[in-house]
Order: C-alpha cells, then structure tokens, then sequence
C-alpha cells in the first residue's frame, strides 16, 4: 500500500505547521514530513509580524506597515487577510500559552540583547515584562551564564529610553552546576524543585536570593528558563515568594521558549489529525507533467515515495537548509524551483553587517496561489505551493516578520492545497 | 650620571614587538607606539607559516639559512605559539622532476632535514592529498601564531619596564635642527587598547633613536620626515577552512605559484596565497576570483577542499623592498630579506632608522640585527639575549595536566586553553575566582581567559579576540560576540559594551563576506537571525535618534482592558480590544 494523503506538506517548523493545520481544516487528510529538529529552538519563541519597514520603526501597527512593504513581499500576496488568518490558526493551536491577540497593536518586548523589539504575539511568561507597562524592573541574572547580562540589559533598556526603571543585578543559581551548564539544566532544577546547596528547594532559595536585592521595583525579569513542563508554577511561586511579577526574558539557542512552541506546535498537529513523518529528509519527487505525483523521502538510503494531491514546500530558508548555495549559485534543493540571484556572489550581501543583504531575501518567487515560478514567471508546478522561510523577497530579519510570513503563508497556502486536493 | 638613552619605536607587528622586547631586555628605556591593535597589520594578516626554510631554498639561500636557524630558536622560546606540525613539499606528476631535485638539494645546502617520500608515504601522513601526487619532500615547517606571539613579545618588554601604547597613530615625525627627535601620535578617541595615552589626544614623545618598523607602511612614515622609504606593497589572499584538512604544512613543490600552500592552524587550514603589488596598503580591491583560485588551485593537491567549508578571507599586505636601481618587475621575484635604512647615512637626516622587508620566521633575528645598530648609535654595550631567553608563557611547558578537576572545566576546554596559555595557565586559570564557564564554544575559550585578555587590552574586542582566539571559530561570533561584550560590564558602562561589541561583530562580518556559499553562508543567516531578529540589535531604539512612542505599542491584556474603559485615546494603539479587521493606527 502506497502512502497517499491529499495533502503533503514538506517540513517542520512554523510554516509547515501552520500549513498542515490549515489544510487539515478543510477536511481533507493531511501528512506533514519532516527531516531534523526544526530551526524554532534557534528562535525567540516570539511571533513578530511585522516591526520594520526599510529600517524604520519599531512600528506600532503592523498592519498599517504592511502597506508601505514592496508589492512583491509575501504580504502582498496573501493581504491583511492572509496575516490575520495565520494569526487565527497560531492563536488556536496555541490557546492560552500566548498573548497579544487582544490588540492589534505590536508589543515592545525586552531582549537578550537589551534592546526591546516589536512582536505581535508573545508567550505568556513573557507578558509581565512588556517595555510598555510601566513598572520598574528588576532583571536577574545568574553567575555562570554569559548569554543574558542581567546589568547589561537593564542599562541598555534604559538607554532605549523605556518608561519605567530598570536594574540588573548577577546572583549565583542557589544549586552548583557544571560551569557552563545549559539553559535547560537550571530550567529541569526549577521544575522539579530540585534541592539548593543549602539543602531547601531551589525556588524557594532562588526568591530569597533575589529578595535580597530587590528594592522598589514591581517586576522581576528572569532569562527564560525558569522552568520547563511546570513554567506556569515556577513563575507563579516566585512571584508569590517575591511579591511581585516575574517575567521572562526571550533568549537565543537552545530557547526554551522555542522548544515550548515546537512542542505545542506538534501537539496540535497530533489533535488535529495530521500525519506526522519525521526524521527522514526530503530528497526529490516524481512528476507527470507539471503535476507533482510523490515526494521522495530518503529513509536509510532508500527512497520512498510519499503520495498526494497536493504539496505545500515549507522547508525553511538559508538556515533551515530549505534554500541551499554553492560558489556558483543559490539553490531549493528538493524540487529545483528557481530562486533569483545574482551571479557575482559578491552582491548577495553588503559590506554593513546590518546592511539589506540580498541573502536575507533569497527564496523561491511566489505567484498569487503561492506556487514557485520559473524564471519565466510561470508555476513550476500546477500543485505545489510555498510557505516560510523557503519563499523569498521578506528581509524578514530586518523587518521583524519572519513568523508572521510563516504564519500568513502557511495559512493561505495549506488552505488552498486542502481546498484543492 | 648618564640618564638611560631612550628609543621609540613606531609599529606593532612582530618586528616592532621584537625590537621593543630586545632593547628593554638591554636596559634601553623603549616605547612602542601602534596605530591600531598589536599585529594590525601585516603580522595579523599572514598565514602562520613557521618556515623551516624550504620555501627559499632554491630561490633565496641566505634567507633560507636564517629560517632554519630561526625556526630552531623559536621553537626553543616560544614553545606555546609553535605547532610543529612538519611540512610536505609536493610534487603532482605535471611538476618538473628537475626542480625537485632542486629543491631537496637546496634544502641540505642550507641544513634543513629533508626527507623524500614516496608519493604512498606522503599520503600515509596525510590521506586527503590527491592520489596521483607523485612524491613529496618532509621539512621541519610548522604552525605558529602570531597573534600570541607579539603580545607575549610586548608583555615581556613591559614587565621590563616599556612603554607600549596601541591606538596612538603617527601623525609627524618632530624634527629639530637636522635631526630626529621623536614622534607625534594622536591617541584613539575611545578609551581602548593599552598604553596611558589620554584618549583623543595629541602626545609628542621624544626619543633619543627612532626606529620605523611600520612595514608596508614605512614609506608613509618616510614622508612626514622628509625622507623617500620606497616599499613595494604586495597583497596576498588567505581562506581560513573551518576545519584541518591536513595536519601538515603542504606545499606545492614547483618553482613559483599562486595558491601553494595549506597551514593547518589551530582548528582550522589557512590557504594562500597570491602576491600582487598594490598602490595602498590600507585601500585595494579584495576580490572573489581571489578566493577561488585558493579553492580550485589547492584543490589539486587536496581535492576535498572544493567542496569544503570556509569560514573567511582575508588579505595582507607584504613590506616588499628592494634597493633602488635593482628594477624587478614581478613582486615575487623581490627578495624576502629585510633592509635596515640609516636614515642618517642614507639622507643626512641621523636619529631615525627604517626596517622594511623581512619575514615573521626571522623576526627576532631581524629585532636583533636591528637592536645592534642602536646600541651602536647610541653608545651602549649590552649583548642581545632573546635567542636564550623564553617568552612569557613559554618558561615550561609542562603544563598539559589534566585540567578538568583542576579548575573544574571540562578537560577538552583546558587542554585548549593551556595549548594558548603555556606556562601562564595556572595564573589565569587557577587565579579566577568564581564561575569559569566557557563564552566562546566554537574554540573553547572561558571566561577567565577572556578577562585575563581584557586586563591586558582594554575594551578592545578585537584585541581580545587575537589573545584568545575567542569568535574565530565556525560561527564567527554569532553565538559569543555579545558574551564576550557582556564581560566588559564588570568594569565599564553599557554603552561601552555596546560599542565593543558593534567593532567586534562589524570586524567579523567583513572576512566572513568572503565565504558567503554553502554551510556559511547557512550560518551567516542563523547569526544575522540571532542578531537582528532576536536580539533586534539592528533596529534598536537606543541607538535611534528618534523616541519610541511606548504608549502606541501593546501593554498587555489587563492594560489594555483598563485603558479601553477611559475612552479614546488617538495616541493608544492598544485599546481596540482585539477587535478583528479593525486598524487602531488608522
């Protein structure tokens, strides 16, 4: 028995879930085949839409940014439409978990870096420490890790000129790890209440170690790992301990915040019904024509075939390997859509390290189905569409919009593959 | 009663380090003065070659003669900036068996061991040469890091009492009556580097014997004292692997060539190089076609390296010289020997000498021959010891313990840092007090080596980076640039961490530029991810002009819920309640 659904959806992060889910909502069936670990584990665990236009911003309103985008950006394509309906699609997979669909308006949330940047949807962990309310702030941070200098961030949110206080001040994690233990160590402690060198609970000595330095302040602002499976707890008991908020601050890889979607993410694709097929790496396809029949999967070096009526590409950008290069050219490795670039490699990136790199909007070019084109303008295939990371033209790091393009291009383009098949 | 006569020298690479060390080690009261960071120019731009000497021995058999000897002593004192690593001379079957001979009879002209391999032994030692290489000759060539090399240079010669200052540029040279007297320099605007030069300032310091040991940029210096200094700039390309292909040395053996050589260094392989005369050592074209010739050429020794990663590109300029009327036309026909210029003999302007030419092999040599000359200008009678004496750091290398229960890091990081520290691991290490977790994964460098590394440089990421290695990995500082940056925070305001940090990442991205294809180009766009997605470090409103209407922007569900009961307020863009299809800006 051959493995045929209607709907085939290539991929594993944001877009491919969003497009799997999507699709599922018509009715039809739906397998979704993904190869490693997703590239959401690297990222913030925030959903921006859309933050930036040409550099400027933060933008307070995404939507009315979106029209000043150029007209060949994902978003012009799928419209304000397009955006809300992957919004809509996040906001129930994800339930409550998130914040931020209560406003249009972005949210100004503090970073590791001690910048604030908009975003449209933000883990609730997150919600206490917005630049927006006004509370002074205390941000915390532990001895051993490098990553989050709680000072470095209080000053340097300060400095963006925030309407509260802030402080940061350095405590030592009140349980002895490796030196360079992991975000997720201190997290697994704080779950599990682990016991402190002094013998009580980890939460517990970690709200008296903090009390210690607090003065004024109406919130606490933790690097995101106070807790994994129990976060809520964690957060909850601090704040008890401590008499005021307790936040988390979105941090780089390995993110907790990340992982927490992931897993959210493939629990709703589970309720939903969809297929999941995973570890195994899409390698080619089979086509009749300018129909796509199977996608190959390489499944200990040998390929099989994968069956549907329609196939959403959602394999991810540059760093997701669903855009690949070499010295002579850029490539989408699974069905060779063409992706435009310049033939002197030189140009696909600026002397500025935050310049508008052409790298940054490398992908394949999508007509108003969302299907790949050919450098003639027309669909490389009749049945295959693009979502994410994979399609091009969103300077998505600049912007502030790599979730919201996944979201608003998983939406439209899952929707129409189920509506098709 | 004779005061100690006094020397500055201009330059910081590893002739200027050198000479600084061998006066103040002759009781010469000695300054160095640097435009940028130690090693900023040349010496921080070549491929780290330890010559054993082969490279010149049909070509050049004097400069031959020195490397080997050189070679010998430095492995005797700097023991921790050497890798012996060996080095192959390669013959594919188009190269000419004549010059072959040639070679290995050149090479036991001038006492280098040389060893014929077949071509099967020679891919015995190093299995990714291409099979049908031919034969090959064995030579003591090596790795050595320049970088470690000049720092452990200056700090001996300030622990002896010099004066070193980086980021102070010559802006003139003072001449009185006839005669140098010494120098003017501006001081870094930024309170960076090392040195007690009070930042953007102008500081005139006198001397009783100047030495110009600038290099490529001699000739500019040559110009503010009146006198012609005519180097000849020559560039060459270096590609950094992101891993060791080889762990020898291998060159091509044929007479001349672009792209014949593979240093392995540290964790990575340097490939080099071209040899192009330049108007301007600070301003010439670094082109693609550069870094693919390195590809495609030694790809024909090593084939793997096509399809290999590269990290980064970057290029240096050669103080090529030769004296006037010689007429050579192609650069790599110039000698390698280095030229002492008496500017007093020379031009009848006395109180100035130029060093131009030469190689980092024989740098100390060079240091040495030069140190000679003024003590003899200067009447002093002390005899040159650094040929005997170790640098710091290389007093006893016994130090490869086992680390991990030492000072609690996990033993892989240890062996690493005492690889770089040599006999000062136990200071730096065992002398951290508190958490030592490790802020640059890629070459496993903690943090107590990176604060050692600020105690001695300043806020200068950059100079930190060169001592510890630290964000010269694969992900070229995406994942420890702003670890690194978050150290200063101990010592210094935000906004320093800032700046530090913008230098650093900015510094990183231009080499990396050069590898943009393939796997880096995949982790070009994770740190352009993490850097401005994540941390929005491109769009950061502290470093706009213009306010953030923080009122516009979402506060959360309960204050919204408070704000949308007080009325409209055209400036809330949170009070629409999540009204779908509604737009609260418009």
């Amino acid at each position: 028995m051959p493995i045929r659904e209607d709907v085939l959806v290539v991929g594993g992060g944001l877009a491919a879930a969003t497009a799997a889910l999507a699709a599922r909502e018509t009715g039809k069936s739906v397998r979704l085949v993904a190869h490693k670990k997703s590239t959401l584990r690297q990222a913030s665990g925030l959903i921006d839409v859309l933050g930036y236009v040409d550099g400027d911003g933060p933008r307070a309103n995404p939507y009315g940014a979106v029209a000043d985008l150029p007209e060949d950006h994902p978003y012009g394509l799928v419209g304000e439409a397009g955006i809300r309906e992957g919004l809509r699609i996040f906001d129930d997979a994800v339930g409550d978990a998130y914040a931020g669909g209560h406003t249009d308006a972005n949210a100004l949330v503090p970073t590791y870096g001690g910048t604030v940047k908009p975003t449209a949807r933000y883990p609730e962990s997150v919600a206490p420490g917005l630049a927006s309310i006004d509370e002074d702030t205390l941000f915390v941070g532990f001895e051993g890790t490098t990553d989050f200098s709680a000072p470095v961030v209080a000053e340097h949110v300060v400095a963006a000129g925030v309407p509260f206080a802030a402080r940061g001040v350095t405590v030592p994690f009140p349980k002895t790890f490796r030196d360079d233990a992991r975000a997720t160590r201190f997290a697994k402690a704080l779950d599990e209440d682990e016991a402190a060198d002094d013998g009580g609970g980890v939460r517990r000595a970690l709200a008296d170690a903090v009390a210690e330095h607090l003065t004024d302040e109406e919130r606490v602002g933790f690097p995101a790992m106070l807790g994994d499976d129990r976060d809520a707890e964690v957060r909850e008991e601090l704040a008890d301990r401590l008499g005021v908020s307790v936040f988390e601050v979105p941090t780089g890889p390995p993110s907790l915040l990340g992982l927490k979607l992931e897993d959210r993410l493939f629990a709703a694709l589970d309720e939903a019904g969809v297929r999941l097929s995973t570890g195994n790496p899409a390698v080619g396809y089979e086509a009749d024509g300018d129909r796509i029949e199977a996608v190959y999967v390489d499944r200990k070096g040998k390929n099989v075939p994968y069956h549907a009526e329609q196939f959403v590409l959602a394999t991810g950008g540059l760093v997701g390997k669903g855009i690949g290069s070499d010295r002579e050219r850029v490539t989408e490795p699974v069905f060779d859509c063409h992706v435009p670039h310049s033939e002197d490699r030189y140009e696909w990136s600026e002397s500025e390290a935050f310049g508008g790199h052409a790298f940054a909007r490398f992908g394949v070019v999508p007509d108003e189905e969302l299907r790949p084109t050919a450098a003639s303008g027309e669909p490389e295939f009749s049945n295959l569409r693009a979502a994410g990371g994979v399609v091009g033209g969103a300077d998505v790091a600049r912007e502030k919009s790599a979730s919201g393009v996944s979201l608003a291009t998983g939406a439209v383009a899952g929707g129409r593959a189920g509506e098709e098949a | 009663m004779t005061e100690t006569p006094s020397v500055l020298v201009i330059g910081g690479g590893s002739t200027g380090c050198g000479i600084v060390r061998d006066l103040a080690m002759r009781g010469l009261d000695v300054t160095l003065v640097e435009k940028g960071n130690l090693t900023h120019g040349t010496t921080g731009r070549m491929h780290g070659l330890l010559h054993s000497g082969g490279r010149y021995a049909v070509s050049d058999q004097p400069s031959a003669r020195e490397c080997i000897e050189e070679n010998r002593v430095l492995r005797r004192i700097a023991t921790h900036c050497v890798e012996m690593t060996g080095g192959l001379f390669v013959q594919r079957p188009e190269d000419d068996d004549e010059y072959f001979e040639e070679k290995l009879q050149g090479c036991r002209d001038c006492g280098i061991p040389a060893e014929v391999l077949s071509g099967e032994e020679a891919r015995e030692m190093e299995p990714y040469l291409a099979k049908d290489v031919k034969r090959a000759i064995r030579v003591p060539d090596g790795a050595i890091d320049p970088f470690r090399l000049c720092v452990a240079n200056a700090a001996d010669a300030i622990d002896r009492g010099a004066r070193v200052e980086t980021h102070a540029e010559v802006v003139d040279v003072l001449v009185e009556d006839g005669e140098i007297v010494g120098v003017e320099v501006e001081h870094g605007e930024k309170d960076i580097g090392i040195g007690n030069g009070e930042p953007g300032t102008r500081e005139k310091l006198y001397a009783d014997y100047v030495v110009n040991a600038t290099g490529a940029w001699a000739g500019q210096i040559g110009d503010m004292a009146g006198v012609e200094v005519a180097v000849r700039p020559s560039k060459g390309v270096m590609t950094i692997m992101n891993v060791r292909q080889v762990d020898t040395v291998v060159n091509r053996c044929r007479p001349k060539g672009d792209a014949d050589i593979i240093v392995p260094h540290e964790t990575t392989c340097i490939l080099g190089t071209t040899d192009e005369e330049v108007e301007d050592p600070e301003d010439y074209p670094e082109e693609g076609w550069e870094v693919d010739l390195m590809i495609d050429t030694l790809s024909e020794l090593v084939p793997m390296l096509s399809e290999a990663r590269t990290i980064r590109s970057f290029w240096g300029v050669r103080p090529l010289y030769e004296p006037p009327g010689t007429g050579t036309v192609d650069p790599t026909d110039i000698t390698r020997d280095f030229f002492l210029l008496d500017h007093g003999e020379r031009d009848d302007l006395p109180g100035m000498a130029s060093i131009v030419g030469g190689k980092l092999t024989t740098y100390r040599m060079m240091a040495e021959k030069i140190s000679n000359h003024v003590c003899e200008k200067l009447g002093v009678e002390a005899e040159c010891t650094t040929a005997d004496v170790p640098l710091p750091g290389s007093e006893d290398f016994s130090v490869l313990r086992e680390w991990m229960d030492e000072f609690g890091i996990r033993s892989p990081v240890g062996r690493r840092s005492a690889q770089r520290l040599g006999s000062r691991t136990d200071d730096v290490l065992g002398g951290w007090d508190g958490p030592n977790p490790v802020v640059c994964d890629c070459e496993a460098v903690t943090r107590a080596e990176i604060h050692d590394a600020i105690d001695h440089s300043g806020t200068d990421l950059n100079a930190v980076r060169i001592r510890t290695r630290s964000s010269m990995g694969n992900c070229q500082g995406a994942f420890c640039c702003h670890r690194m940056a978050n150290e200063l925070i101990h010592d210094h305001d935000e906004l320093v961490v800032r700046d530090s940090l913008d230098e650093l990442y900015q510094e990183r991205w231009k080499g990396e530029r050069h590898a943009l294809w393939g796997e880096q180009l995949s982790q070009a766009m994770l740190k352009h991810m993490l850097h401005a997605t994540t941390m929005n470090r491109d769009g950061d409103p502290a470093a706009s002009d213009s306010n953030v209407d923080f009122a516009a922007f979402d506060a959360g569900e309960t204050a919204t819920a408070a704000a949308g009961t007080t009325g409209d307020d055209p400036d809330r863009a949170a009070t629409d309640g999540g009204r779908e299809g509604e737009n609260a800006d418009s």
